[in-house]
């Protein structure tokens, strides 16, 4: 039938479509950006596209005349080690507590109203105790990202839990499993794709609290560079170092996504 | 006939780009009767929000027939980023920002008041070290590129160290107290009313501060030149508002108390606390000291070590090959640095006319 809500694009239409947004945005910001290099070709405010190019390529293939190191790979690794270090511990201590609380009744009611306090306390509040606590160090940067992501991944994996068929746990213990064997053997399996779904999830939380951190204090990393640089406007380093990041972020989903279609091609399937 | 369609939306849009961006323009253009200036948080700018609610500054403005409006930003990197985008006429900075932000940005600025200089506000202070050589090999937190990182490459410097010698930890301001009751912060340079309460914890040693560079770290009213060139009202107005209230705050009165009262308040401390403050800043109270220190040698020799600070640190970009990248213009026409390219200019014309009385 011949109405709006009928109508599909075709692939060609579609790609463009979707690439068009994209453009117009290209569009507006080449042309702001030339009236106001016309005004002033010094301006630092809409730089030029090869200017933020060339910024970019000597941050990331020059080694730098202050500490003698390619700064953009050095922010790189810095930012990545603090998020690995993060999202890993969340998601370790998610699996941990998440299942015990969704399977054993006497922990739930100890643990489970924490949890659920702590997810809802606002992390960024907590920043000036955590110096005092942590220190100014890698330590706290990634306890801002614990304390920011964990509480929500745990109670993400505690409904995933709770979402299991009692049917299943009921016949595996007429089978004889004891609660161990429960937990290593039925849930787990179960709950390790929606594991890296709520890591897929909490990813974007993860990177704000990471940048925040590093907004404080740091000697290097992403969050760094771009609120070091903020002091001179240089955003021929800021547009590119924010669209570096969001690739970033575009990767690490992309290959998680693979992850668990291929360890856990059961999963989605049901 | 869809690609013809897409031809046409896409000139539709090229147009309408195009007519915006010309109107932007051209409502630059248009002569100016409204401006706007910015202030931020610092004794040496406070007088600024005071001329605001005494009406002081409508006072001045309506004899040039014109409008100011005095804006407080609570963010002082934020103001000087919106002066350098042109949301402002002018705003209130230190030297080593006006050089490393407008007119490395390409926009060509004017230092229209002398306000002061720090005169000890800005401290390197430390934990166990006794002096600067002791930080050898540690960590030093302050906040990167500012005041606080040239007054601590002067002291390196003096003591015939270089920043080589220490690493750097940026760390923001408002968090520098708190840093510094945490046991791996051990040195932090910062500025008042900060250093105030760090200095007042039980270990806290003062190994260098900006009295020992005197005139270094310099105070500002900076307004866009071509605003300036085209409505010398506005620096008139400026000018004439500021010696009053410089003239008003400068005496042993009541009312003086008053207004200091009023400005300690709007910076979070006390009368007490603000003549504190004002001890360590060397204010330029009238017009003709400013215009003095203007055309002194020093002020050229002391912008020659901040445009070298700022080309070492990499705030004229990439572009710039030494620190004559920009040029700083001084009365009787002395340029240090390039002269097809000045950007900073320190103009007495206006403070000369407070001086002479003329406004």
């Amino acid at each position: 039938m011949k109405r709006l809500i009928n109508q599909v694009p075709s692939k060609t239409t579609n790609l463009f479509l979707g690439l068009l947004p994209f453009l117009l945005i290209a569009i507006v910001y080449i042309s702001s950006s030339n009236a106001r290099l016309a005004e002033n070709p010094n301006d630092k405010l809409l730089p030029s596209i090869e200017k933020s190019i060339n910024s970019m390529s000597k941050l990331a293939f020059e080694k730098s005349k202050r500490s003698g190191e390619y700064v953009l790979l050095n922010d790189t690794l810095s930012s990545l080690k603090r998020l690995a270090m993060g999202v890993g511990i969340s998601a370790l201590f998610a699996l941990l507590v998440g299942v015990t609380i969704g399977i054993i009744p006497y922990v739930t009611s100890t643990v489970s109203p924490l949890i659920w306090f702590f997810s809802l306390v606002p992390t960024m509040a907590l920043l000036p105790i955590l110096f005092i606590v942590f220190g100014l160090g890698e330590v706290s940067k990634v306890v801002l990202i614990i304390l920011g992501i964990a509480p929500i991944m745990t109670r993400e994996i505690y409904q995933r839990v709770k979402e299991i068929p009692s049917e299943q746990i009921i016949k595996v213990q007429t089978l004889g499993a004891n609660t161990w064997q429960i937990i290593i053997r039925v849930i787990t399996p179960q709950i390790l794709p929606r594991l890296i779904d709520a890591i897929r999830l909490t990813l974007g939380t993860a990177w704000i609290f990471l940048i925040s951190a590093e907004a404080i204090a740091a000697t290097e990393g992403l969050g760094y560079r771009i609120f070091l640089v903020r002091r001179y406007l240089a955003m021929d380093v800021i547009l590119p170092y924010v669209l570096w990041i969001t690739l970033l972020a575009f990767l690490i989903d992309f290959i998680l996504r693979i992850f668990n279609q291929r360890l856990f091609p059961w999963f989605g399937k049901e | 006939m869809k690609t013809s369609t897409f031809t046409k939306s896409f000139r539709l849009l090229s147009l309408i780009v195009l007519f915006l961006g010309l109107f932007s323009t051209s409502l630059f253009a248009q002569s100016k009767k409204d401006f706007k200036v910015a202030w931020s948080i610092y004794v040496g700018w406070m007088p600024w929000d005071v001329i605001a609610s005494q009406k002081i500054m409508d006072k001045w403005a309506n004899k040039y027939g014109i409008n100011v409006e005095i804006v407080q930003i609570n963010d002082y990197i934020e103001s000087i980023n919106q002066y350098s985008s042109g949301e402002f006429d002018g705003c209130v900075m230190a030297n080593t920002d006006a050089l490393g932000i407008p007119a490395a940005g390409g926009v060509d600025s004017t230092a229209l008041i002398i306000g002061d200089f720090s005169n000890g506000n800005d401290v390197v202070i430390s934990k166990n070290a006794n002096s600067i050589k002791d930080l050898k090999g540690t960590n030093v937190n302050l906040v990167e590129l500012s005041i606080s990182h040239y007054l601590l490459a002067r002291g390196l410097e003096k003591n015939g160290m270089s920043e080589k010698d220490i690493t750097v930890v940026n760390t923001s301001d408002a968090d520098m107290v708190s840093a510094y009751t945490t046991p791996q912060v051990t040195s932090v340079v910062t500025w008042k009313p900060q250093v105030s309460e760090i200095l007042a914890m039980p270990k806290a040693n003062n190994l260098f501060d900006s009295s020992k560079i005197p005139g270094e770290i310099i105070d500002l009213m900076v307004v866009n030149t071509q605003t300036l060139k085209e409505n010398p009202a506005l620096g008139k107005a400026l000018v004439g508002a500021w010696y009053e209230m410089m003239s008003l705050m400068n005496t042993d009165t009541q009312k003086a108390k008053e207004l200091k009262s009023l400005m300690a308040k709007a910076s979070g401390t006390d009368l007490a606390g603000f003549e504190d403050q004002l001890k360590t800043t060397n204010m330029y109270y009238t017009a003709a000291s400013a215009v003095e220190f203007n055309n002194s040698k020093e002020i050229i020799k002391n912008m020659e070590f901040v445009a070298k600070f700022s080309f070492d640190q990499g705030l004229y970009g990439e572009g710039a090959s030494d620190y004559t990248f920009v040029g700083i213009e001084f009365p009787k026409g002395k340029v240090i640095g390039d002269k097809e390219n000045i950007k900073l200019r320190f103009d007495d014309t206006y403070m000369k006319m407070a001086a002479d009385g003329k406004l």
